[in-house]
C-alpha cells in the first residue's frame, strides 16, 4: 500500500493539515511536550550514568578510598580543654591491619600528605608532600618520564629521595637537569630520582587520589622527617593536628568484591577507633547514586511525558472526530466514486500520523533545549542519546495510529447516502 | 481474503442494466415506507434515459440503487450480467469505482483539490501511476472544455465549470454507465444545455446514461423517459 500510492495519501495528508495551521499546531501541542519531556528524561539518565562512569574510572572501580575526617569536637563544640592539639585519623597500623587480615584486597596504598615549601636554589614552590609506598605508582599508574620511581628499598631505608610530577618539576627546576637535584623539602633535603607524568586534572574531585603538583617521599621518611605533628598556621591561630596517615586507598582484587570488602573494612575500623575519624567512600557507590537520581528523574519525567501524551493523543482523536463531522459530505463523495473503507481509514489514519508525528519532530527539538536547561539550573550533565530521538519520534507515530484509528474507522463506516446527504 | 470480482464477460451483450421486481423498504420505527414497490427494468447498452417522477416518487432510491450505494431488500439487479446480490461492502465500492461515473445536482467536488485532482481521484483509488492518470485528466479536462483550468480549486469556477469537471471525473475510469442526479439542478437554463450537450456527446460515444430530472425540457435529451410515482414504474415513453 504504500508505494506511490502511499507517498500521494501523504501529500494530501500534509495539504489537508496546512488548510488548518493554526489548529494542527494546537493539536500537536501535547505531542510535542510529552516528547520533549521523553527526550529530556533521557538525556538527564544518560548524563546520570555519564557523570558516574566518568568518576569512577577517575578514582577506580575497584577501589576503596579511606580518608581521615576531622572529628566534630565532641566536647558541646568547645575545643578539647586539657589538649592543644587534635589526635585524629587512620593509622599506620590500620593499614598494617588492612594488610594482614583483609581477604580479597590486592594493594593497600597508605598516604600521608603535608603541605611544605620546596626550595631549590632561589626558586619556591609550595608543594603537597605526600608520603607513601611504592604500590602508589602502580595504582596511580602514570607513566614514569624519567629515572625510577620509590622502590622497597626506599621504604625499609627511609631514603631521602623524592618522586616529582611533571609540572611541578617544570616550575621548581625550570630548565636544569632533574634528576639528582637536592631540593629541600621544608627542613630536609631530599635527591630528585624520578618524575611522573601530571594527573589530567587536579582536585577536580576531593577524592581524587593524586594532584598535578605533587611530590613523592618514602613515608617512613614522611614519619620520621615531619614527625606526626602537623601544625597548620590559620588566621594567625596555631592548630596542631596528630595525623599519621591522611588516605589509605585499598585496591580490590575485583569489581564484585568491593562492597563485601569495604564493609570488612569499616568492621575493622569501628572496633579501633572511638571517634568516626574517618570516611569510607566506594566509587562504585556513585554508580548506585546516579542509578538513584536517575531514577527520580525518570519517575517525575516520565509522568510528565505519558501525562502529555495520553492528553496530546486524546487531543487528535478530539480534532479528528471534529475533521471526520465536518468532512462527512467529502467521506459520501470518496465513496460514491469507489473509495473502499480501508481507503478512507487509510486517508485519516496519515494524517493522524502526519500530524503526531509533526509533532514529535518539534518535540525532539524542544527536546534538545530542556536538557541544556537542568543542566544550566542545576548544574548536572545532560546528553541526548541519539537512540532517544528514534524512540521519541516512534512513540508520537504510534500516538498516531493508536488515537487515529478511531476516527479513521468512523469516518470509513459512515453510510455513503446518508453523509452525501450531510451539509 | 480476495474480494469477488464481477465477471466482466456480459451474458446478454444488450442489457446493461436489469432490473427484476426489485423493493427498498425503509423502517423508521414501527411504520414501512415502501420507496420502491416492485420495480421491473432493462436497459441496453448505449440507451439514454431519463427517470421522472415527482418528489417522494422512489427515483432518488431507484438511483442509489443503480449506483450500488444501497441493497434493494428484495429482487434481483444485475449490472453487465453480474448479480449484485450478496456483494460485500468492498466489492461494491469495486463496482462503484471501475463501472459506474456518479455527476450530482451539486456537482460535489472536494474543494480543497484542484481540478486536476479531482478529475485523477478515481484513478487514485484504482492505484494507478500518476504519470499516466495525470495525463488522462489532462484529456478528459479538454474534451469538457477546461484545460486552462487544472490548477485551480472548485471554488474558483462556475457552476458550469464545476458540473464539467464532476463529467470528467465521471469519465475518466471509463465506466459502462453514468448516473446523474438532477445534473442541471443548479444551473441557468444556458448553462444547463451545455452540460446536456456534453452528456449527449457522452452517450454518442458509447456511454449508457441514466438520468434523474424533473424538467421535462431536459427530459427530452434522453431516448427514453421514465415516469414514476409511489414507488413503481407508472409508464415509460420512447423517443427523444
Amino acid at each position: 500500500m504504500f508505494n506511490s500510492h502511499g507517498w500521494r495519501n501523504l501529500q494530501l495528508g500534509i495539504k489537508d493539515l496546512m488548510l488548518h495551521k493554526l489548529r494542527s499546531f494546537l493539536t500537536m501541542l501535547g505531542v510535542i511536550f510529552g516528547v520533549a519531556s521523553v527526550i529530556a528524561m533521557l538525556a538527564v539518565g544518560e548524563g546520570a550514568s555519564r557523570q558516574a562512569l566518568e568518576q569512577i574510572r577517575r578514582l577506580g572501580s575497584n577501589n576503596i578510598i579511606l580518608t581521615s575526617v576531622k572529628p566534630m569536637a565532641d566536647e558541646g563544640g568547645q575545643p578539647q580543654k586539657n589538649s592543644y592539639m587534635s589526635v585524629y585519623g587512620l593509622l599506620e597500623d590500620d593499614y598494617l591491619r588492612i594488610c594482614e587480615t583483609i581477604q580479597e584486597v590486592k594493594r593497600v596504598v597508605p598516604v600521608r600528605l603535608i603541605r611544605k615549601m620546596a626550595t631549590l636554589g632561589a626558586r619556591n614552590l609550595e608543594l603537597r608532600v605526600v608520603g607513601t609506598t611504592p604500590d602508589w605508582f602502580s595504582l596511580v599508574s602514570r607513566p614514569v618520564l624519567a629515572g625510577r620511581v620509590l622502590n622497597d628499598s626506599d621504604t625499609d631505608q627511609s631514603s631521602m629521595v623524592c618522586v616529582l610530577t611533571e609540572r611541578g618539576a617544570r616550575r621548581l627546576l625550570a630548565t636544569e637537569s632533574a634528576l639528582g637535584q637536592k631540593i629541600r623539602l621544608g627542613g630536609s633535603v631530599f635527591e630528585v630520582i624520578g618524575i611522573v607524568a601530571s594527573a589530567e586534572s587536579s582536585g577536580g574531585s576531593l577524592q581524587a587520589p593524586d594532584q598535578s603538583v605533587d611530590v613523592y617521599i618514602p613515608l617512613n621518611a614522611s614519619l620520621s622527617r615531619y614527625g606526626r605533628r602537623i601544625a597548620y598556621r590559620s588566621s594567625g591561630s596555631r592548630d596542631l593536628e596528630q595525623v599519621e596517615l591522611h588516605q589509605i586507598l585499598v585496591e580490590v582484587t575485583g569489581e564484585r568484591h568491593v562492597e563485601e570488602v569495604a564493609l570488612a573494612v569499616e568492621a575493622m575500623l569501628q572496633r579501633f577507633h572511638k571517634k568516626p575519624d574517618y570516611k569510607i567512600s566506594v566509587p562504585l557507590t556513585l554508580l548506585r547514586q546516579a542509578e538513584a537520581t536517575k531514577r527520580t528523574f525518570n519517575i517525575v519525567l516520565g509522568s510528565i511525558a505519558g501525562i502529555s501524551l495520553l492528553v496530546g493523543g486524546i487531543g487528535i482523536m478530539n480534532i479528528m472526530l471534529a475533521s471526520v463531522t465536518e468532512r462527512t459530505r467529502e467521506i459520501g463523495i470518496r465513496r460514491a466514486i469507489g473509495a473502499r473503507r480501508s481507503q478512507i481509514i487509510m486517508q485519516f489514519l496519515i494524517e493522524t500520523v502526519v500530524l503526531s508525528g509533526m509533532g514529535g519532530v518539534i518535540g525532539i527539538g524542544v527536546g534538545f533545549i530542556i536538557p541544556l536547561a537542568i543542566s544550566w539550573l542545576s548544574g548536572m550533565p545532560t546528553q541526548v542519546p541519539l537512540y532517544g530521538l528514534a524512540l521519541s519520534f516512534g512513540i508520537s507515530v504510534l500516538i498516531g495510529i493508536v488515537f487515529g484509528l478511531y476516527p479513521a474507522i468512523r469516518a470509513a463506516n459512515l453510510h455513503p447516502i446518508e453523509a452525501l446527504r450531510h451539509e | 481474503m480476495p474480494t469477488p470480482s464481477p465477471d466482466p464477460r456480459p451474458t446478454e451483450p444488450e442489457t446493461v442494466i436489469r432490473l427484476v421486481g426489485v423493493e427498498k423498504i425503509y423502517r423508521m420505527g414501527e411504520s414501512e415506507v415502501r420507496a420502491l414497490d416492485g420495480v421491473s427494468l432493462d436497459i441496453a447498452r448505449g440507451r439514454f434515459l431519463a427517470v421522472m417522477g415527482s418528489s417522494g416518487s422512489g427515483k432518488s432510491t431507484l438511483m442509489n440503487l443503480l449506483g450500488c450505494l444501497d441493497r434493494p431488500t428484495a429482487g434481483c439487479y444485475t449490472l453487465e450480467g453480474c448479480d449484485m446480490a450478496g456483494l460485500d461492502d468492498n466489492a461494491l465500492s469495486n463496482i462503484r469505482l471501475r463501472r459506474i461515473g456518479f455527476i450530482f445536482q451539486s456537482f460535489n467536488l472536494i474543494p480543497q483539490l484542484t481540478v486536476r485532482e479531482n478529475i485523477e481521484l478515481p484513478l487514485f483509488y484504482l492505484g494507478q501511476e500518476s504519470a499516466a492518470s495525470t495525463k488522462r485528466a489532462e484529456k478528459l479536462a479538454e474534451l469538457v472544455g477546461l484545460s486552462g483550468r487544472l490548477d485551480h480549486r472548485p471554488a474558483q469556477l462556475s457552476g458550469g465549470q464545476q458540473q464539467r469537471v464532476a463529467i470528467a471525473r465521471a469519465l475518466v475510469n471509463d465506466p459502462a454507465i453514468i448516473l446523474a442526479d438532477e445534473p442541471t439542478g443548479n444551473l441557468d437554463s444556458k448553462t444547463g444545455r451545455q452540460i446536456m450537450d456534453l452528456l449527449t456527446q457522452c452517450n454518442a460515444d458509447g456511454k449508457t446514461i441514466v438520468m434523474v430530472t424533473h424538467e421535462p425540457r431536459i427530459a427530452a435529451y434522453a431516448h427514453t423517459r421514465l415516469f414514476m410515482s409511489d414507488g413503481r414504474v407508472d409508464r415509460v415513453e420512447e423517443g427523444g
